[in-house]
């Protein structure tokens, strides 16, 4: 052991000196970095068996994460470690045990990226290709294999990638059988035509990508399986002036899957196809815009059989409604894209009144408004099953009269005086869970939710927010309310106590109050919290993909750092 | 293999510790590439702030921030770089909102996390302070009524 350490030691200073001369050789930066971050989360879990709070025989899960990343001139390399001993509950099937997640190495100079091993990448707004990590979520769908980036002219950026997506964790990174293909290419014309555009009002940037997958996973001795699927697309951003315009089309050819609840769409053969726009004029205190979206069969997987809602996606469906931040309006009833099919629409308005002005006082009001609905598209279904099995028709933006989902918010935002801001929002919601499935009973929900969230500057150093919320709704489980205090001493501490009452419940034992205190310290990039109490079951979605957290009661750390 | 580790460890050791901008390209809102290894504000001080629309303590940060900026460029030259990490459902949200609010800011889009990833941040708002050289000097991964005020002063002892 002594021999050994000796030996190590004067490796080591070997090892140093090695660098040290490195570094005397290069005039420019050529010094290594060394950069990462720590998260670490874990949960205590009491049973309480009124809320069916999770309660494993563990008693505690723990979910933590650390990236590590090193720098030298061009070159750079990294690795995350994972642990999972025992995952939170739920979490994703498919994280257990401690190891290496993902690494990398890569190398770059002006215009070449060279990178392989793990890579994330996102072809225009992901539709079509989406290669990325929500731990919030459980979702990481890494690749892992080679990746270009070339940059061959000023304004043209072209990338290539293969390789296999990240499927599960088990002591280690495990990947998925499926290969992933793609090319996507971008032309910034102002840059590209510099001297003719260069002080242009237009801006025009044009953008196409292929990506193709292969595999031969087939459940069914029932239907022949395309081994080879393509999906190609492009995309227009242009702007003129304040006016923004963002346009992508992508289609996708048969990519059969089963779909055992549903017999019209299970193995369907019809190509998918998804538009999206989105056109917004904007200047200061003012801002208008618009979103459309269609999409049809457009679940794109790197495997053709049964699997989890959040395994080996390669694309990704933005919603397109406001993601929400107070508690009874994000995580009871939140929407979902669909991935069979659906039209969307969006309009989001912001206005300023502006400052020392008649109506907007000493400083002004904030004003928004934002409308956001869903229908399943107009299907006119052709008997085909034991033929072609493309099932049915639909042609763009032709929508049915079934509303998947429709809310309409409002929202007001006052600075009353130096010490107090007062924002008050109203919600109306109409979420058809019979699609969706994410709450109680599966039944339409019509849900009127009202907040009001004060903050109050004591003096320089103390703070102090208060927040009400209501959720009024007939179905599901009822009426909800919401309070919260929060107290901060900055820079460094905050204690806040909230609770969540479902009052409205029609069964009287379900008429729980969810009490929660948190308390947290923060010193630069660490941060550090605590909290203990009830919390309810919820459910995150992002891009077509919902987690349900299960109610929980009992004590949960929380670790964050970077260096 | 424990020589290589050893060797490995030795190098390691000669590391500069302390966080340099990364080489990551990220576009702005009018879509032109920028490159954060380059960015400089003529030996002034930048401030990159990690946000997204539907983050809030995050948008109260640089609103508070927005009403002193003004006064915060004229005493030390800073600037303020606020990184939205926004992905493709909410990035068309990110210019109305900038606009309504009347932000003074430079604005830059990371809708794939790819910068988020470069710089470690775990979760928004985290915001940094760089000095004249592009080193981080300073960094704080929470917003809380006041913490903009410690901000302040680090930025003023760069700019002594």
């Amino acid at each position: 052991m002594n021999l050994n350490n000796s030996t190590t030691f004067i490796i080591t200073s070997l090892g140093i000196f090695l660098s040290q001369a490195f570094f005397a050789q290069h005039k420019e930066d050529s010094r290594s970095y060394i950069s990462g971050n720590v998260q670490a989360i874990a949960q205590y879990y009491n049973a309480d068996s009124l809320i069916n709070a999770a309660d494993p025989d563990h008693k505690m899960g723990m979910n933590s994460f650390a990236n590590i990343n090193f720098r030298k001139g061009n070159f750079s390399a990294g690795t995350r470690f994972e642990s999972y001993l025992n995952p939170l509950e739920g979490y994703p099937v498919g994280f257990k045990g401690s190891g290496i997640g993902y690494r990398y190495a890569s190398w770059k100079n002006d215009d070449v990226e060279i990178t392989v091993g793990n890579f994330y990448e996102q072809f225009g707004s992901g539709m079509i290709l989406r290669i990325w990590e929500s731990r919030q979520l459980g979702i990481d769908n890494a690749l892992d294999g080679i990746k270009l980036k070339y940059n061959p002219y000023k304004g043209v950026y072209l990338k290539g990638l293969i390789g296999k997506q990240r499927f599960r964790f088990d002591d280690g990174l495990k990947n998925g059988d499926g290969l992933v293909r793609g090319l996507d290419g971008e032309v910034n014309l102002n840059e590209l035509l510099d001297s003719t555009f260069d002080n242009s009002k237009f801006k025009i940037t044009l953008g196409g990508s292929f990506v193709s997958k292969y595999n031969n996973d087939n459940a069914t001795p029932d239907f022949i399986m395309p081994h080879n699927v393509g999906a190609y697309g492009g995309r227009i951003i242009a702007r003129y002036g304040k006016v923004r315009f963002y346009g992508e089309y992508i289609t996708k050819e048969n990519d059969p899957y089963p779909d055992p609840s549903a017999p019209k769409f299970n193995y369907l053969y019809k190509n998918g196809e998804a538009v999206l726009l989105n056109l917004g004029y904007s200047t200061k205190g003012f801002s208008v815009d618009f979103n459309a979206k269609h999409q049809d069969n457009m679940l794109w997987r790197s495997t053709n059989v049964s699997a989890l809602p959040t395994d080996l996606l390669i694309g990704y469906s933005p919603a397109l409604s406001k993601q929400h931040t107070y508690a009874l309006a994000s995580t009871l009833y939140p929407y979902s894209p669909n991935a069979r099919g659906e039209i969307a629409y969006q309009l989001d308005v912001l206005y300023k009144i502006p400052k020392k002005s008649k109506l907007g006082g000493k400083y002004g009001w904030d004003l928004g408004l934002n409308i956001a609905t869903a229908y399943a598209p107009q299907r006119t279904f052709i008997n085909d099953d034991s033929t072609s099995r493309k099932m049915y028709s639909t042609s763009i933006f032709s929508a049915s009269d079934s509303l998947f989902f429709r809310d309409i918010n409002f929202s007001i935002g006052k600075k009353i005086n130096k010490k107090l801001k007062l924002k008050l929002q109203y919600l109306n919601f109409i979420f058809d869970d019979r699609v969706q499935l994410v709450a109680k009973h599966h039944e339409l929900i019509m849900a009127d939710i009202v907040v009001a969230d004060l903050t109050w500057k004591v003096n320089k150093k103390n703070s102090i927010k208060y927040q009400v919320q209501h959720l009024s709704t007939l179905q599901d489980q009822g009426n909800w309310a919401f309070g919260q205090i929060e107290y901060a001493y900055s820079p460094h501490w905050f204690v806040a106590v909230l609770d969540q009452w479902n009052y409205g419940n029609t069964i009287k034992e379900q008429q729980i109050h969810y009490l929660l205190a948190t308390a947290g310290y923060i010193k630069g990039s660490n941060r550090f919290t605590l909290q203990y109490g009830r919390q309810r079951a919820g459910v995150f979605c992002v891009g077509g993909v919902c987690r349900q957290v299960p109610a929980s009661n009992g004590l949960t750390f929380s670790f964050t750092s970077s260096f | 293999m424990k020589k290589l580790v050893s060797i490995a460890l030795g190098m390691m050791l000669t590391v500069a510790m302390f966080a340099q901008l990364p080489d990551v390209k990220i576009k702005d809102l009018e879509g032109n590439s920028v490159d954060i290894s380059k960015l400089s504000n003529n030996g002034k001080p930048i401030i990159i702030s990690f946000w997204a629309t539907w983050c809030k303590p995050c948008k109260a940060e640089l609103n508070t921030i927005a009403e002193e900026y003004e006064d915060w460029v004229d005493e030390t030259g800073v600037k303020m770089i606020a990184v939205s990490i926004d992905d493709a459902r909410s990035t068309g949200r990110v210019e109305p909102y900038v606009n309504a609010q009347g932000w003074e800011y430079d604005v830059l889009l990371d809708p794939n996390g790819d910068l988020k990833r470069a710089m470690n941040v775990n979760n928004v708002p985290h915001t940094f302070l760089i000095d004249g050289k592009g080193k981080i000097v300073w960094d704080h991964n929470n917003y809380a009524a006041g913490d903009e005020e410690e901000l302040y002063e680090e930025i003023l002892k760069l700019t002594k």
